[in-house]
């Protein structure tokens, strides 16, 4: 724990480390009393009770109770990590960790045994209405408060006490034990995926064994898994970063033959795959697809480009509604009954025009005034097409239904058969995906960069950053125009409400978590988000999430601010000087105080060099 | 060459060549605020001149006009003979005007090649930017070692190099500089000075803001000494620093 610059650092060099300071004892109740506040807010905002469905380890662990174990454990592991400074010698981390993990648990336990006596003995349940008895009986296993609570305090230290090891046991160890850990709980979290893909293979048996009746790995397969796993992480320790460092340092032709090799795999894995897929993962993964294909648009306009749209909801609006109007034959006021490709280019033309309209007013303002005007202009979209107003063209509230699928002529494409849907838009995500990997090395993709990092430096350098930031705006416009389009042709009805605020949102926080200004990022932002938690509506993989996603997606765009802002996936580039600018920030502070001793010194010689001409003489 | 470099450029024959960038009378506002009143501006090809004044007198709105940032409210700014008042920025750098903007702001967050192609962003001439690239390495051979670093994690003085590169790939005929030494450890400062008198002896007309008088005016051919917006001095270097006058006018203080 030498976090403290001062004495611990100094005693270390000495070979001899001081009882806990009290900045420790400090730092421990401070991390223990944010875990008993996280354990208690869990509870009460009604996790474990909700999430208790899911079983993740028949029939030892479910959802619900994972939801509050991680907390200690994150809290020990926090509480312990070492901050790594300049200069500063680090101690080898030891018994003085495992204490400070387990002390924090130990509160985190003790907070939890108090708040079940509390339970036990009042009944707040007017304010909090997941005060529930059935959360005492869940928290206390259905044993007793005594039993429960001590169980806690144990479950807690003992936590702790794993989560602060992880920074004292060798790296090896470290690697093994996390990736069991996590591989365990992607096997557990991919279920229904997994069960999908066997069926489709035929290979039922083998998930029939793995998996319990009613859901969650069985106790003797988890060993297993974990068991396997840690070996195969044992054995192909180093490798898969030796792979990765050969394929980088490949150069030329290779390089290009390696990549075309790369692609051509992933390329045919996701058209195969999808073949083996049951309807509701096919349903899943079309989902992704549809935001996957906004995110890309989005990550465009904010990531390269640095707009802060909030309104980008509009375009995938005005997408679904275009195709809607031109393809279905209830369509109130006008029903051509176009076929989707014609439609298709008149969603282009008019996704481009309306981002222009849109665009032109707001691209010369600056970031936040943009954030809230943008904000402001995807509300108005919808409730235009919500209003009593506009009701005669565009069905008001009840939107416009009878939506038909995309004829291809051998197969019409809708939602009954979400494989079809999947395919169409792989489609159009490749094309996003191409389009924007061409935009990005163009010099227009320059361009959006340098108004990015210093717009008024952009136009010195003769760019035209009104047009640049339209063209930026447009394009991100007409992608999200695709996934509307391709989203009513699915449903098969439009309705105001499928584009609320919300999902801006929620692409938004997609494109930062998996890194903004990087594609790779994007799409695996789209699949770990929208997959596992889900859209706006959609369900992902944990169905039982819908009613605490937004306060998830919420929790992870806080956390990612903060602690990873160049997003799960960076591009080299991005990590680098990100947290070189924390470096750099440090230097330039240090260096400061020179230059301002410097600058003043300057200021003072000059000073004494100006007064000596006589001011009488100037006039 | 080093004799050249003493002789002050022959007045009466500039008279008579076309200015590269000139101001006719010009006043410019900031809203209601009136920042440049008549000024009255020329630069010459191949001249060294720079452009003195105190804090708020109104230096990077002259350059600023000059390039096209700020329309003046009145007043003519005159490129190679031509009154570009309407033209964009754009017109102006492909006309060879370009800026090295205060404390240079380069694109931190991309690379210093991206930073010089950027700096060639009007121009189309694959050929010619590789050969101008290649002109900055020979000029700033640091500059080639870290050219897939971040600009943003460059020292000051490397930074300088990258803003005068970047610069330099538009082609210019006439380069604006704004405190060019504002910023740098002194030990650079005078290094600076040079860089920018050995590019000016290569042919560019350098037209430098600064608030370090001494050292500008012992490099440049002529100077202005601008106070609130007006210009209060115009004469040749040596005159200017044989000024008594001219310490005060700087200072603000007459
Ligand atoms: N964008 C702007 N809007 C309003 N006033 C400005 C703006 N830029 C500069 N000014 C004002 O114009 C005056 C001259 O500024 P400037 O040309 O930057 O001075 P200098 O470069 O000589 O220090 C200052 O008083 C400054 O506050
Ligand atoms: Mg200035």
């Amino acid at each position: 724990m030498s976090t403290t610059m001062t004495s611990s650092g100094s005693s270390a060099a000495g070979g001899f480390r001081a009882p806990v300071t009290d900045q420790e004892w400090s730092k421990i109740g401070k991390w223990g009393g944010l875990c008993v506040l996280a354990l208690v807010l869990v509870s009460l905002i009604g996790m474990p009770v909700g999430l208790d469905r899911r079983i993740l380890i028949h029939p030892v662990l479910s959802l619900g109770y994972l939801s509050l174990l991680w907390i200690p454990l994150v809290m020990g592991s926090v509480v312990s990590r070492h901050i790594e400074l300049e200069g500063v010698e680090s101690p080898e981390p030891g018994g003085r960790e495992l204490l400070a993990g387990a002390l924090t648990g130990l509160i985190g336990g003790a907070g939890m045994a108090v708040f079940i006596l509390a339970l036990d003995n009042f009944n707040l349940r007017d304010p909090l209405v997941n005060w529930s008895p059935q959360l005492l009986e869940l928290l206390t296993y259905g044993r007793g408060i005594g039993f429960g609570a001590l169980a806690w305090i144990l479950a807690c230290v003992l936590l702790g006490l794993v989560g602060s090891a992880i920074h004292v046991v060798p790296a090896g160890l470290r690697r093994v034990v996390s990736h069991s850990f996590f591989g365990l709980l992607t096997f557990a979290v991919l279920e229904g995926a997994i069960s999908d893909l066997s069926e489709g293979f035929g290979l039922e048996f083998l998930t029939d064994s793995i998996y319990a009746k009613r859901g969650g790995l069985t106790v003797v397969w988890s060993i297993v898994l974990a068991v396997l796993i840690g070996g195969v992480s044992m054995l192909t320790k180093g490798r898969l970063k030796a792979a990765k460092a050969d394929y980088g340092a490949l150069q030329g032709p290779e390089r290009k033959r390696a990549s075309r090799i790369l692609f051509v795999s992933v390329a045919l894995m996701t058209i195969i795959l999808p073949l083996f897929l049951g309807t509701i993962m096919n349903e899943l993964l079309a989902n992704v697809g549809l935001f996957l294909l906004l995110a890309l648009g989005l990550n465009i306009v904010v990531g390269l480009a640095g707009i802060l749209d909030l309104g980008y909801v509009a375009f995938f609006a005005v997408g679904g509604y275009t195709t809607a109007v031109l393809t279905s034959p209830d369509s109130p006021f006008f029903a051509p009954e176009l076929h989707f490709a014609v439609t298709l280019v008149i969603v282009v033309v008019f996704a481009g025009i309306v981002g222009l309209v849109i665009g032109a007013p707001v691209i010369r303002m600056r970031g936040d005034y943009l954030a809230i005007v943008t904000l402001g202009f995807g509300e108005i979209i919808r409730l235009l097409f919500m209003s009593d107003w506009l009701k005669p063209y565009f069905g008001g509230a009840q939107g416009i239904t009878n939506v038909p699928g995309v004829d291809l002529g051998f197969v019409v494409i809708k939602g009954t058969d979400p494989r079809s849907v999947f395919y169409l838009v792989l489609v159009f995500c490749a094309l996003a995906i191409y389009i924007s990997w061409r935009l990005q090395a163009s010099r227009l993709g320059r361009a959006w960069m340098a108004i990015r990092e210093d717009e008024k430096v952009a136009e010195a350098m003769g760019i035209n950053t009104v047009n640049a930031k339209l063209l930026a705006f447009v394009v991100g416009a007409v992608l999200a125009s695709f996934s509307g389009a391709v989203m009513v042709a699915k449903v098969g009805s439009v309705f105001p409400n499928s584009f609320m605020i919300l999902v801006s949102i929620i692409i938004l926080v997609v494109v930062i978590v998996g890194g903004m200004g990087n594609i790779a990022g994007v799409l695996v932002g789209s699949f770990v988000l929208i997959g596992i938690l889900g859209g706006p509506r959609q369900p992902g993989l944990l169905h039982e999430f819908q009613s605490f996603k937004l306060l998830i997606y919420g929790a992870l765009l806080v956390y990612m601010m903060l602690q990873r802002p160049e997003g799960l996936v960076p591009s080299a580039r991005r990590s680098q000087e990100l947290h070189q600018e924390e470096f750099l920030q440090d230097v330039w502070l240090k260096g400061e105080e020179h230059e301002q001793e410097e600058h003043e010194a300057e200021l003072h010689a000059a000073e004494a060099g100006g007064s000596e001409p006589d001011e009488g003489s100037g006039s | 060459m080093s004799g050249d470099g003493e002789q002050t450029v022959d007045r009466t024959s500039s008279e008579e060549r076309v200015a590269l960038l000139e101001f006719r009378e010009v006043n410019t506002h900031y809203g209601a605020v009136h920042i440049l009143k008549d000024v009255n501006l020329a630069i010459y090809p191949g001249e060294l001149v720079c452009l003195l004044g105190g804090n708020a007198s109104g230096k990077t709105t002259t350059l600023k006009t000059l390039l096209g940032m700020v329309a003046p409210t009145s007043g003519e700014v005159v490129l190679k003979g031509e009154v570009v008042n309407d033209k964009p920025i754009s017109y102006r750098v492909e006309n060879g005007v370009t800026m090295v903007p205060e404390n240079r702001r380069l694109f931190k967050r991309l690379t210093v090649k991206e930073n010089l192609i950027l700096g060639a962003y009007l121009r189309s001439d694959k050929d010619g930017i590789e050969a101008d690239l290649q002109y900055v390495f020979e000029l700033f051979p640091r500059v080639e070692e870290r050219l897939s670093q971040k600009a943003g994690t460059l020292s000051g003085g490397e930074q300088q190099m990258v803003a005068i590169g970047r610069a330099l790939m538009s082609q210019p005929t006439v380069l604006l500089m704004d405190e060019p030494s504002m910023g740098l450890a002194p030990a650079l400062v005078q290094q600076n000075f040079d860089l920018i008198q050995q590019i000016n002896e290569e042919g560019m007309a350098v037209f430098m803001v600064e608030q370090n008088a001494n050292m500008a005016l012992s490099i440049a051919d002529r100077g202005w000494v601008l106070q609130t917006g007006m210009v209060v001095l115009d004469d040749t270097a040596e005159s200017l620093l044989a000024n008594p006058e001219m310490r005060a006018a700087y200072l603000g203080e007459a």
